[in-house]
């Protein structure tokens, strides 16, 4: 398979992304696939470029060079109107939730419902109240986010992004700022959302315990060389990466041996 | 590095003064720089405190030392690290060798050392100087002036849009939008404007009593009411309250990604966010105008009344001048003013960065600009009004 040509097959395909603010590059020649109904994970360290690529990825920011495909359609090169088409099937939550501070949680999800399908006011008002039970915000729909603590903001997003049951999820830090009984939540909440909606995710996160519970694929951003360092099942990269820096980041810099098994 | 007055600083001595009454000893601080055969030795000793100036010999153009001598060295606070820091920074070694550094103290440094300096973070904290700041502001100042030109064009084509029907934003938005700044800015308007006909009045009685023509005060307030105090006044109030609110709200929901969370689920936050408020202040600006004049002649009309006007003699001289012709320049201007202060507020709030500061920053450019406008347009008007001879 040649570098630019992506592969029909997977969900999404990113072939030769360099991200750069003006001329300061951040990442260059990323070239990955994520498959139907994988978990896949962004991670690297702190200032890496995670969210800047999870932005590339939804058309926040154009490509300075290098495209993303979904379902092999090209997605850099299309129009803004055809892009449309492409964003209505994403879901996006943002780092810290991004809920419209003017609306109350319900009329967040509403928002979504209303523009894009013709259904009632009834029945989106079940949907929304649906989705926020999902993540556990159950009697929280007429609260505005700025009433809510920043943990329910960050899961109301989520039952946003989920509003439109999208094929593509993309989440942005989704456990940071978590307690470990939420972020397990939210690991369970991914694992069945995926199993019965048929999902793919693409998760932004650092969080090692949810990574190695969730994810079946990932790629790894290293600083130090301006480029993915790894791309795979994060369990396998953790003991057989041939990158030191990726092993010692899935070890929490303990294990820097390439054969140690845990 | 803090400063402080240089009395503030304990020196050696007035510590020892200090130690005197305790009964520990605190040795002032020293550092000893020694070159012998090729190699350079640092022999710190002491106790390096925040505030004790240490004593420091011969470290002028020594290079990193190769061993280090701490038996005498006592207690140490950050000075000590920052100090052996800073002189790691001005010699400029690659892998600096640490030997010889009691164990905290090395451990310390280690730490320090463990990530290297990023080189890029430090170039890009490189501010320019002289010429090229000048030409990176002019390009700035260029680059915005353009950015605003886009956003005109943007709001035009907004417009089509949203009279071809294929743009929308929620009524709700729309009517809060106007019950803000139209009803909300009903008390202040009325206090301004009713104060400012006064002022006209009183002004105006000043001259023309010495001609005995104090009656022509319904003249000079009318006219002047409906013609430039009215809807000025209107417009420099609703900058500061309504111009300013825009910029703040639309700033800080681009510091909290809501904007961008429009963008992905297919809203286009252009028509989203800034229709609904240009619409709302365009439709709101002329009739604050009017109830503005209104309360502006008012005001006059009660200076007059203390004067020895009665307010239907006011009402009958100032409608020799104020007709129609005159009342509708005032809300001709106001439609403008109110279409420049939305647009400046929402071009600013839509700029913003992503800090809180940023979205202060552009609500203080929002208000700057909207009144600089609105003087711009008011002058333009009154070039145009005397060539028509209005």
């Amino acid at each position: 398979m040649s570098a630019e040509q992506p592969d029909p097959t997977a969900k999404i395909s990113v072939r030769g992304l360099t991200m750069a603010f003006g001329s300061f590059v951040v990442m260059s020649d990323l070239n990955f696939d994520v498959r139907e109904k994988d978990i896949f994970i962004i991670m690297g360290g702190s200032g890496c470029g995670k969210s800047t690529l999870l932005r590339h990825m939804i058309g926040l920011m154009e490509p300075k060079k290098g495209e993303v495909f979904y379902n092999g359609e090209n997605f850099t090169a299309a129009e803004p109107a055809e892009r449309l088409a492409f964003i209505r099937r994403f879901g996006v939550m943002y780092q810290s939730g991004a809920l419209w501070s003017s609306m109350t949680l319900a009329e967040n999800i509403a928002m979504p419902l209303e523009e894009h399908t013709d259904l009632g006011h009834r029945e989106i008002m079940d949907l929304a109240r649906y989705k926020l039970a999902l993540v556990g915000l159950s009697g929280y729909e007429d609260y505005y986010p700025g009433q809510v603590s920043g943990g329910m903001n960050k899961r109301a997003g989520i039952a946003r992004a989920l509003a439109l049951d999208p094929e593509v999820m993309f989440l942005d830090e989704p456990g940071a700022g978590l307690d470990p009984l939420s972020t397990q939540r939210l690991d369970e909440l991914i694992l069945r959302l995926r199993d019965s909606l048929g999902s793919t995710f693409v998760i932004v996160t650092h969080e090692l315990a949810s990574i190695f519970a969730i994810a079946n694929h990932s790629v790894f951003l290293d600083t130090d060389i301006r480029t993915q360092g790894a791309t795979g099942d994060p369990k396998l990269l953790r003991d057989q990466s041939e990158n030191e820096t990726v092993r010692l980041f899935l070890n929490r810099g303990e294990t820097p041996g390439p054969t140690t098994t845990p | 590095m803090v400063c402080r007055p240089e009395s503030f600083r304990l020196s050696p001595k007035s510590l020892a003064g200090m130690t005197s009454r305790n009964t520990e000893t605190v040795k002032p601080p020293q550092a000893v720089w020694k070159g012998e055969g090729g190699k350079m030795a640092l022999m710190l000793s002491g106790d390096w405190k925040l505030g004790v100036t240490p004593d420091i010999t011969g470290d002028e153009s020594a290079p990193w030392p190769d061993s280090f001598d701490t038996g005498q060295l006592g207690t140490f606070d950050s000075t000590l690290p920052a100090y052996l820091l800073r002189k790691l920074r001005d010699t400029e070694v690659e892998n600096p060798s640490l030997e010889g550094l009691r164990d905290d103290l090395r451990g310390l440094m280690e730490l320090a050392l463990k990530v290297p300096e990023r080189s890029e973070a430090k170039s890009k904290a490189d501010e320019p100087h002289g010429i090229s700041r000048l030409g990176m502001r002019s390009s700035r100042a260029w680059l915005s002036l353009m950015a605003f030109i886009e956003f005109t064009g943007e709001t035009v084509l907004s417009i089509l849009r949203f009279f071809t029907g294929r743009a929308g934003f929620r009524a709700r938005d729309f009517w809060l939008t106007v019950q803000e700044c139209g009803a909300g800015a009903l008390p202040i308007v009325a206090l301004i404007s009713f104060l400012i006909g006064m002022i006209l009045a009183f002004v105006g009685n000043v001259q023309l009593a010495s001609f005995g023509a104090s009656l022509y005060i319904a003249d000079l307030v009318g006219i002047a009411m409906v013609r430039e105090m009215g809807v000025m006044m209107t417009a420099i109030i609703m900058s500061g309250r309504t111009g300013a609110a825009f910029a703040a709200h639309i700033g800080s929901m681009n510091a909290n990604q809501e904007i961008d969370a429009l963008k992905t689920f297919g809203f286009n936050p252009f028509d989203f966010l800034v229709l609904p408020r240009l619409f709302a202040l365009v439709l709101m600006m002329p009739l604050l105008t009017i109830y503005s004049n209104v309360i502006g002649i008012l005001g006059g009309m009660l200076v007059g009344a203390g004067v020895g006007i009665p307010p239907q003699l006011f009402l009958t001289e100032m409608l020799t001048t104020v007709d129609l012709t005159q009342g509708s320049l005032g809300i001709i201007k106001s439609v403008f003013f109110g279409a420049a202060i939305s647009m400046a507020g929402c071009f600013h709030g839509m700029r913003s960065g992503s800090s809180s500061a940023a979205v202060g920053e552009a609500t203080t450019r929002a208000v700057v600009a909207s009144i600089t406008a609105i003087i711009i347009l008011d002058s333009a008007f009154a070039i145009i009004f005397t060539i028509l001879d209005i």
